[in-house]
């Protein structure tokens, strides 16, 4: 306590190197808090809108399929079952019939994957409802994203053309009746989707679906034959991915001002030890041991992050927090990267993260600050007090 | 005078390391020092004052012989020992003065009794004591920056009394005064060595400090060449 109390006055006599020091270090704090607390929002965000969008409580993929592989499409589908049927008719599951299609938009030619759903499933937040119609032509929507790059607007009609099981060509005019906007990607990009029972016929499947998708309160309900279950760790993975590799950014900038600001207070350690020879001597005489004026130096130096926590939250606290009120909004084309991110982040800090943070500045500056201070054991107590030492 | 000691020496010698070989800076020194006294060290620069001294200030240790101090060897004594010695006991007044520039007036003098771990009450007590013996309560809040140097030096001296230690080791406490600072700083010592019966030894080549010693320790070449008590005082 009583070397807590002297390092304070000591720092506090040292003004300005003591401010610099705190000022590089509470960027450092905020920067890497800021930073963690974007990708945390972020990474819940996305989550969320994944799990409601498009997993629900998982999927059941049919054997074959596997989405980066647009050839083994035709062969991924397989008959619902009348126990798999009950489960739909319960809410547990719904099925997406997936397969590839070519669109005609003002005369261009678009590769998608046309996919049927239920329009009246209740399970994921797809606005399906928009689908339920009796009208001559094939309803369709289509994500805002898709709507954009195609130029297509509701009411719009694009032919479409597809290749049954067999193999045969068949062509027909879908109507767009709704355009939805959705934070996840890959329901928009090149997606077009119809009702479940009109894509069947046009590819004669009759009852035949890709994937099931279970509800969030489901989750899994045992083996489904022909099907496998996907959870949400596997469903995630590129969500977890990305996130991760964002990290790496934000870290690169913490690691460097961090290391400036250990650069600064190492610095600031060695200078005062050599500068200050003569109070060391002087803390000996009045009857310090040699380790204990090496605590005082080491715990004057490491005080710089606690004071920097206090800086960077005086001024830092009110920032993060209007950016959790208000969120961070993502310049706009973001959205076309493929990524499952929101126009608005709002970061979430976690006690964890903040005291995390804490913890490694404090730990790091002890040590930095304890490397130089260990010369001061090996001082002679009477050369220092005359201030002699080179 | 009282005849209990409070520092003797026996044969002691110290020597430091000279290039290869050894420089002997104190020769076979025996000397006691009662309670009370008002003595010094005296002699031309390089004599040894400072290091026998420091030795005496359980800040250095002897070659060989030893010391003792409120009944403590020094060539004994561990870190821990040497330093609660220094911490309970001694107090020192350097030349150059040693005031921890960060600090006011007050936290300067204040210090030795934070490392004694006195209460808040005490200390505030004991810090204006001092502070009245040496005439500076109007500085308390003062930073040595901001003081002349007769006032540093008599900081000094309250941060050495305020402890009320046995022993003030004082080393050229003059040396960096002029005239009527000089008298004043010892008129001030001079006054509490009689009401606070506390022993001073000095180390000191000045004629000012040396008129008012009461016993003068002469060294030469790291040997006592004289030892007189004046009764004038
Ligand atoms: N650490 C040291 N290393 C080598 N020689 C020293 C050391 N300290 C003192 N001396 C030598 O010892 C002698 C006595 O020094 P000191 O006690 O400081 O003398 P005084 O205080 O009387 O002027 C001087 O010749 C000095 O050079
Ligand atoms: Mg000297």
């Amino acid at each position: 306590m009583l070397a807590l109390k002297l390092a304070y006055r000591n720092l506090m006599g040292a003004k300005l190197r003591t401010w610099l020091n705190m000022i590089v270090l509470s960027f450092a704090f905020l920067v890497i808090i800021w930073n963690k607390g974007i990708l945390n929002g972020w990474d819940q965000e996305a989550r969320r809108d994944t799990i409601e969008w498009e997993i629900g409580g998982g999927q059941y993929w049919h054997e074959n399929y596997d989405p980066y592989d647009a050839f083994t499409i035709e062969e991924s589908h397989g008959k619902i079952s009348d126990a798999t049927q009950n489960a739909i008719t319960q809410g547990d599951l719904t099925p997406i019939l997936i397969s590839q299609a070519t669109i005609y938009p003002e005369g261009r030619i678009q590769t998608v994957s046309l996919r049927g759903i239920d329009p009246e499933q209740k399970l994921l937040l797809m606005p399906t409802v928009n689908l339920e119609s009796d009208m001559e032509e094939i309803p369709a929507m289509i994500g805002h994203r898709s709507a954009r790059n195609y130029k297509l607007n509701i009411g719009d009609f694009v032919t479409v053309r597809w290749r049954d099981i067999n193999g045969t060509f068949d062509a027909k005019e879908i109507q767009i009746v709704h355009i939805f906007k959705t934070n996840v990607s890959t329901l928009d990009n090149g997606v077009v989707w119809i009702p479940i029972d009109r894509l069947q016929d046009m590819m004669q499947m009759e009852n035949e679906a890709t994937i099931l998708v279970t509800s969030q309160e489901s989750g899994s309900i045992g083996s489904i034959n022909g099907y496998e279950f996907k959870d949400h760790y596997f469903l995630l993975t590129e969500i977890r991915e990305m996130i991760e590799m964002k990290s790496v950014g934000g870290s690169i900038m913490f690691i460097i001002l961090m290391s400036l600001s250990m650069l600064a207070i190492f610095d600031t350690q060695v200078l005062s030890i050599f500068r200050r020879q003569k109070e060391i001597g002087t803390h000996i005489a009045l009857g310090m041991t040699q380790r204990q004026v090496v605590a005082l130096f080491t715990i004057e130096g490491a005080m710089h992050s606690i004071l920097a926590a206090i800086l960077a939250a005086v001024y830092g606290a009110p920032l993060l927090y209007i950016q959790a009120v208000n969120g961070w909004k993502m310049p706009s084309g973001t959205d076309d990267f493929g990524m499952t991110i929101a126009e608005i982040i709002y970061p979430a800090y976690s006690v964890g993260l903040v005291v995390g943070t804490t913890l490694l500045v404090l730990i790091t500056t002890t040590i930095v600050s304890y490397i130089p201070s260990r010369r001061i054991s090996k001082m002679k107590p009477t050369d220092a007090i005359r201030g002699k030492i080179q | 005078m009282n005849n209990h000691a409070l520092i003797t020496t026996d044969n002691l010698i110290k020597k430091f390391p000279v290039g290869k070989g050894w420089f002997t800076a104190l020769n076979k020194i025996n000397l006691t020092i009662n309670e009370g006294e008002f003595c010094g060290l005296v002699g031309p620069s390089g004599s040894g004052k400072t290091t026998l001294l420091n030795i005496i200030g359980s800040l250095d240790i002897p070659t060989e012989g030893d010391a003792h101090v409120l009944g403590q060897s020094i060539s004994g004594l561990t870190i821990k020992k040497a330093a609660a010695l220094r911490n309970h006991h001694l107090g020192f007044i350097f030349q150059t003065y040693n005031l921890l520039p960060v600090y006011t007036v007050y936290e300067n003098v204040e210090l030795p009794l934070l490392l004694l771990k006195m209460s808040a009450n005490e200390r505030k007590k004991a810090v204006l004591q001092s502070l009245e013996w040496v005439g500076l309560l109007d500085k308390i809040k003062s930073r040595p920056a901001q003081l002349s140097g007769g006032e540093c030096q008599r900081v000094s001296i309250a941060r050495a009394m305020v402890k009320q230690p046995k022993l003030v080791l004082a080393d050229e406490p003059t040396a960096n005064l002029d005239a009527k600072n000089s008298h004043n700083i010892l008129k001030t010592m001079e006054k509490l060595n009689s009401e606070l019966k506390t022993t001073f030894l000095f180390a000191t080549h000045d004629e000012k400090v040396i008129q008012y010693l009461q016993r003068k320790i002469s060294l030469d070449d790291g040997r006592v060449v004289s030892d007189e008590s004046t009764s004038s005082h």
